[in-house]
């Protein structure tokens, strides 16, 4: 019953999304991938989309998920389940658990679960412009004019913080990586 | 104005006009229900800033939680929250009907591939100012590097191998080291 899978699978992305924006993107991609719920392509997408629209990534994310497999009815449960845990344990950190997040145990737990992310999104974030550059397969198919594109938007985009005191936002990248994109494939 | 309709109100202002989500989202937060509102006062935002980081879910949700169940309880958390959430979720709605027609066109199709390799590049990004920020030493480094290789090594061979596993393994590990390093504090019970 796909409400049911998507609730459970929402449920596991929202219950380990520690640490930030982009810390629930290995985890929703993997959950997406091994349900068949929607292309890798397609979540790479929505990942600009949601870069570029209100609201947190993950969130919108489930949404988007939980639209395309059942509807606003499975947008509705996925984007309660992704939240669900992250309302639960603030209620249960007011009410009951002051205390635990002080503890020294609990905080050797997170630490190695937080440096676990730090290494894992590092891992996605490599491997994704990797599979852009030289394809999906072991043998490597190095594709050029994407490497050329990398090579440039990365310079551009890690470059302009020498330049501009904050450098460009993330919705400028993905919009002079549109505009880029427009112009090589429009050509070749 | 009651206040269940001012916490739905302003937090559903906050989730409308943030983009990208996550610290952009403090800022807005930190000027309407401190500055504005003072619904609760700046140490309590910045104590709720070390809750988040400690908790999972996006630090703009846990904030929204914190914040209405401060004001009104359980009933004023689940506003809060649906606030939050509501915006970007008819927007995300509306936009997934669309997207799949409007990818037929060439041009947009075409900006697409552009956008997806900035995907990468910002995903890289956001695990290297977390790099940043952390308190780096020996220990925190060898567990970066090492989860770095796992997940290169599960990626590249295609293996079945959750990164829930990978992390609760870490939190396992971590937690070891800790109790190894420090004999006798196991005696004292798991108190604070």
């Amino acid at each position: 019953m796909i409400l049911f899978e998507l609730f459970f699978g929402m449920l596991k992305v929202g219950c380990f999304s520690f640490g930030g924006a982009y810390a629930a993107i290995p985890l929703m991609q993997e959950v997406v991938l091994s349900y068949g719920w929607i292309s890798e392509e397609m979540l790479t997408y929505m990942i600009a989309v949601s870069e570029s629209t209100p609201g947190p990534i993950m969130v919108n994310l489930a949404t988007y998920v939980g639209n395309d497999q059942a509807g606003i009815a499975g947008a509705a449960i996925a984007t309660f389940a992704v939240v669900l845990p992250a309302f639960l344990i603030i209620l249960l950190v007011m009410v009951l658990l002051k205390s635990l997040l002080k503890n020294p145990y609990f905080q050797a737990v997170l630490g190695g679960l937080k440096h676990c992310i730090i290494g894992v999104i590092l891992a996605t974030g490599a491997f994704m412009i990797f599979q852009d550059c030289f394809g999906t397969g072991l043998s490597l198919e190095p594709d050029w004019i994407v490497i050329i594109m990398t090579a440039v938007l990365a310079t551009v985009y890690f470059g302009s913080r020498k330049v501009m005191k904050r450098g460009i936002s993330p919705i400028a990248l993905i919009g002079i990586s549109a505009a880029a994109g427009v112009i090589v494939y429009g050509i070749f | 104005m009651p206040v269940l309709l001012e916490l739905f109100l302003t937090f559903a202002k906050i989730g409308l006009f943030t983009f990208g989500g996550g610290y952009a989202m403090i800022s807005l937060i930190e000027d309407a229900c401190v500055s504005k509102k003072q619904w609760i006062t700046h140490e309590d935002m910045m104590n709720m800033t070390v809750i988040a980081e400690s908790t999972p879910g996006p630090i703009a949700i846990n904030c929204a939680t914190f914040i209405g169940y401060k004001q009104r309880g359980f009933i004023g958390s689940v506003v809060s929250t649906i606030g939050i959430i509501l915006p970007s979720f008819f927007v995300i709605l509306l936009i997934s009907s669309y997207l799949d027609r409007f990818l037929e066109i060439i041009w947009v199709a075409n900006a697409f591939k552009g956008i997806k390799i900035a995907v990468g590049i910002l995903i890289l990004d956001a695990g290297i100012k977390m790099l940043q920020k952390m308190q780096k030493n020996a220990l925190s480094k060898i567990f970066v590097i090492a989860s770095f290789i796992m997940m290169m090594i599960v990626n590249i061979f295609a293996l079945r191998i959750s990164t829930i596993v990978l992390m609760l393994a870490a939190g396992a590990v971590s937690l070891l080291l800790f109790m190894a390093a420090k004999p006798g504090a196991a005696d004292k019970g798991g108190g604070s």
